[in-house]
């Protein structure tokens, strides 16, 4: 298939996974912003969401306060945020607009209809007056257009790279949504590690560059790690049980250990375990089995490299993995995961010089 | 002009129907008036969730609007239809007869049947194309006639569009809606069926693929998602089932071109493009398109691919050639010409600009290399201030324009604000020539949907309907 519909269907399935992904993280914000807590500490979780999202200096620059409706005004409808779910769904849309030839009538009317719809959505004020209504209709439009995908596309290229997107999204956006409250724990700051668009699309360039910002969550330090430290341990528990829930996690939680909810459970079970399908080992798996499929005579380095990183998930443990830290970890597995998004770009999407 | 005075496609005197709609309005007769707004509400959303839209240009990037769609049909009788398609069989005939010969030997000009400077120094006239052999010698693979009918009800030819036309896609969506609506009418009525034409349209691009090529790929080159017709490129590579390439997507290496694709570059043989000549290769044409492929016009003048429509068929569309087409017929084909032309003055002559600028007020005016709609004068509907401001550019390039009679073009009942009104309306058919001619039973029907108004272009805010071509 062409390069160019290749980068539109990988791009196109990653800005639907990123929207609901994001719909997912201030979902578990606002949650938790509900508990009994001091403002700092409301603020405190807001801003980390906006730290571990990159945007923490583009959010500070457009206001000069932090509250609720201008954090989701600036996460959810503002177009000028390319991380926004206004933003994602919009370039989503356009990179099916560009390829709908190569989708189905479903597929395309799915994203198009998503896009038609979030604006009359936006325009009747459901994100004020029910928030967590808008996250649902968020997700479940991101639901319709994988089960879309998968239930009317024929299983050739268009489809693996379509599925291709969604993982390797999924496999960062999962690891962002556990790092929030690692983030400002440790002392290693999130590297910039977006992927950049591939070149010579003007689609993404347009929403997708939100690479090297100056570091999140700066003015969050001096002491309130002590604080966080003496907050009461059922903050904690509310905290670990919104993040199980913002993964639609919380019932398998429950099924899988039969016992309170710890942070290291959390972690193994959206880390490691590979029948968990929001967890990195499970979309680093399809990222890899997406690879299989469409391998090329350029593509061995970056299936190796996947394969390495899906072998460390499967065989190592929790303990070990996270002996470094959690926080480091979770920045290691982003940078890689950006290392193969990378590489995919190099590998298929962008259509290398004329061959002399 | 007076209401009675014009064609009416569905009445003949108010309240007495043409045999051939007589079934229709008596269905529409019984529904009620909720039932069809609810309809048409319906079909709005519809084509809006299907995205069959079209961008306006200077209106803002990506600005995507409906073209508005009316759900009553506009009904041609068999017989009439095959009056037609006679007529435009022979037109494009003739048409591609004289296409090939203006770029060899030109035996048309030597007889002296038209100024050859007319055609030579026409800035749509391609000298690069001189001696350049295309396959099955057909030009104009794909036309876009478009037809009024006027008066009694005789039809015209009002133009040829043979460079990139435009609309099919509406036709097929505008049958697929009105199945969609009124699946009754369906059964009621023996509607020759369309939505064919995409295979057709296939099989035209595969025979005239390069000789020695057997199983040629074909493409759809697009100028990108931006172009007004971007909905009608997609949905006709996706019928077809070729690739919708951009011109970065394609490079020549080797006298040959091929397309970029996940494994490598991939060999085109057939390339139905829907940019217009002056953009397909910046090297031979206007450098600073980026829409085209640089080197593309180098291996089609060798045989090595083919560019549908061909390179330089803007010569035979131009409005300043139109009046010699009837001449065509007769000299290409040694045939009288079946459907007429509309009268034309050519400013060019001096007589004939006198003319004009006597009576500019009754008079539509035309630039003669554009389209769509755009740069024109219809005289009965333009101000005074507005007939003074033409008159200016008239006088200072005369040669840039022809004018024609304001045709009293035939009108069908449209739904409007106020209820059902006659607007006036023209006819689109497609006409597809390679190894042989086919079309399907019908076109697009466009209709002006403000009061009076002649201009259909949807540009300028015109609409279309489904058009039947009803069997007995």
């Amino acid at each position: 298939m062409l390069s160019r519909t290749a980068d539109h269907l990988f791009w196109m399935a990653r800005y639907i996974e990123r929207a609901e992904n994001t719909a997912r993280m201030l979902d578990v914000t606002l949650t938790t912003s509900l508990l009994p807590q001091s403002p700092q500490q409301a603020e405190r979780g807001w801003r980390a969401m906006l730290g571990i999202s990159e945007l923490q200096p583009r959010f500070d620059a457009l206001h000069a306060t932090m509250s609720v409706p201008a954090v989701l005004d600036f996460m959810v409808r503002d177009p000028e945020n390319p991380s926004s779910i206004y933003s994602c769904l919009q370039a989503a849309r356009e990179n099916a607009r560009a390829v709908r030839g190569s989708l189905t009538t479903d597929v395309w009317e799915t994203h198009n209809y998503t896009w038609l719809q979030l604006q009359s959505q936006l325009r009747e004020g459901l994100l004020q007056s029910d928030p967590k209504q808008f996250f649902e209709w968020v997700k479940f439009r991101s639901h319709l257009s994988r089960g879309v995908t998968i239930g009317t596309m024929l299983k050739d290229e268009a489809f693996y790279f379509t599925r291709l997107g969604t993982f390797l999204e999924r496999a960062d956006n999962t690891a962002r949504i556990l790092d929030v409250k690692f983030h400002d724990q440790g002392d290693a700051p999130a590297p910039a590690v977006a992927a950049e668009p591939a070149a010579g699309s003007q689609v993404q360039s347009q929403s997708q560059s939100q690479g090297a910002l100056p570091r999140a969550g700066n003015g969050l330090g001096n002491g309130h790690a002590a604080e966080n430290g003496g907050s009461p341990h059922y903050l904690d528990y509310y905290y670990w049980a919104a993040v199980l829930r913002s993964v639609s996690a919380f019932e398998i939680y429950r099924r899988v250990y039969r016992d309170v909810i710890t942070p290291l459970r959390v972690a193994e079970l959206l880390i490691l375990r590979r029948d968990m399908p929001r967890s990195l080992a499970a979309s680093v798996d399809e990222v890899c089995g997406n690879l299989e499929q469409l391998k090329n005579d350029r593509s061995g380095e970056t299936a190796r490299r996947a394969g390495l990183l899906r072998a460390e998930l499967q065989f190592g443990r929790v303990e070990d993995l996270l002996a470094q830290g959690t926080h480091a970890f979770l920045t290691g597995f982003l940078e890689r995961v950006n290392d193969i998004g990378q590489r995919i770009s190099q590998d298929f999407l962008v259509p290398p010089e004329t061959p002399r | 002009m007076t209401q009675s005075a014009i064609f009416n496609e569905m009445y003949v005197t108010h309240g007495s129907v043409r045999s051939h709609y007589g079934s229709f309005e008596g269905w529409l007769a019984g529904q009620s008036e909720d039932l069809m707004r609810l309809k048409r509400t319906e079909a709005d959303q519809v084509f809006r969730r299907v995205g069959i839209t079209f961008a306006v240009y200077g209106d803002g990037a990506g600005t995507e609007r409906l073209i508005p769609f009316d759900v009553i049909p506009r009904i041609i009788p068999e017989p009439e239809w095959r009056f037609l398609e006679a007529g435009l069989r022979q037109r494009v005939r003739a048409l591609n007869a004289f296409l090939h010969d203006v770029y060899h030997d030109q035996e048309f000009l030597r007889a002296g049947r038209m100024p050859a400077e007319q055609v030579l120094r026409n800035s749509q006239y391609r000298p690069e194309m001189r001696g350049v052999d295309v396959a099955s010698d057909i030009y104009a693979h794909i036309a876009g006639v478009d037809i009024v009918r006027a008066g009694a009800g005789e039809y015209y030819v009002l133009e040829d569009n043979l460079r990139v036309p435009s609309g099919v896609s509406y036709m097929l969506e505008n049958r697929r809606m009105m199945m969609r609506l009124f699946p009754e009418l369906f059964v009621r009525n023996r509607v020759a069926p369309v939505e064919h034409y995409p295979d057709l349209l296939l099989e035209n691009l595969r025979s005239v693929a390069p000789q020695g090529v057997d199983d040629p790929t074909v493409v759809l080159l697009t100028p990108g998602m931006y172009n007004s017709a971007y909905f009608e490129h997609a949905f006709l590579a996706q019928q077809m089932g070729v690739e919708l390439v951009e011109g970065k997507d394609l490079f020549v290496q080797d006298t040959t071109v091929y397309m970029r694709t996940t494994r490598g570059p991939v060999r085109v043989d057939v390339i139905y493009r829907r940019i217009d000549d002056d953009f397909i290769d910046p090297t031979a044409f206007r450098p600073d398109s980026s829409l085209g492929v640089a080197g593309l016009l180098d291996v089609y003048r060798n045989g090595r691919v083919t560019l549908a429509n061909a390179v330089g068929t803007g010569i035979a569309d131009d409005k300043s050639i139109y009046p010699y087409v009837p001449d065509m017929i007769d000299f290409f084909l040694g045939e009288k010409p079946l459907l007429a032309n509309v009268p034309t003055y050519c400013c060019r002559k001096a007589e004939d600009l006198n003319y004009t600028l006597d009576h500019l007020p009754d008079l539509v005016v035309k630039e003669v290399h554009n389209a769509g709609g755009y740069g024109m004068l219809v005289g009965p509907a333009a101000t005074r201030p507005e007939i003074e401001e033409f008159r200016k550019r008239l006088v200072a390039q005369p040669d840039n324009y022809i004018a024609q009679p304001t045709l009293a073009l035939s009108t069908c009942p449209t739904y409007v604000d106020s209820g059902i009104a006659p607007r006036h309306i023209d006819l689109r058919p497609f006409v597809l020539s390679g190894k042989t001619i086919t079309m399907v039973p019908g076109g697009l029907t466009r209709v002006a949907l403000r009061e009076g108004s002649l201009v259909v272009n949807s540009s300028q805010g015109g609409g279309t309907k489904d058009t039947w071509v009803l069997e007995a």
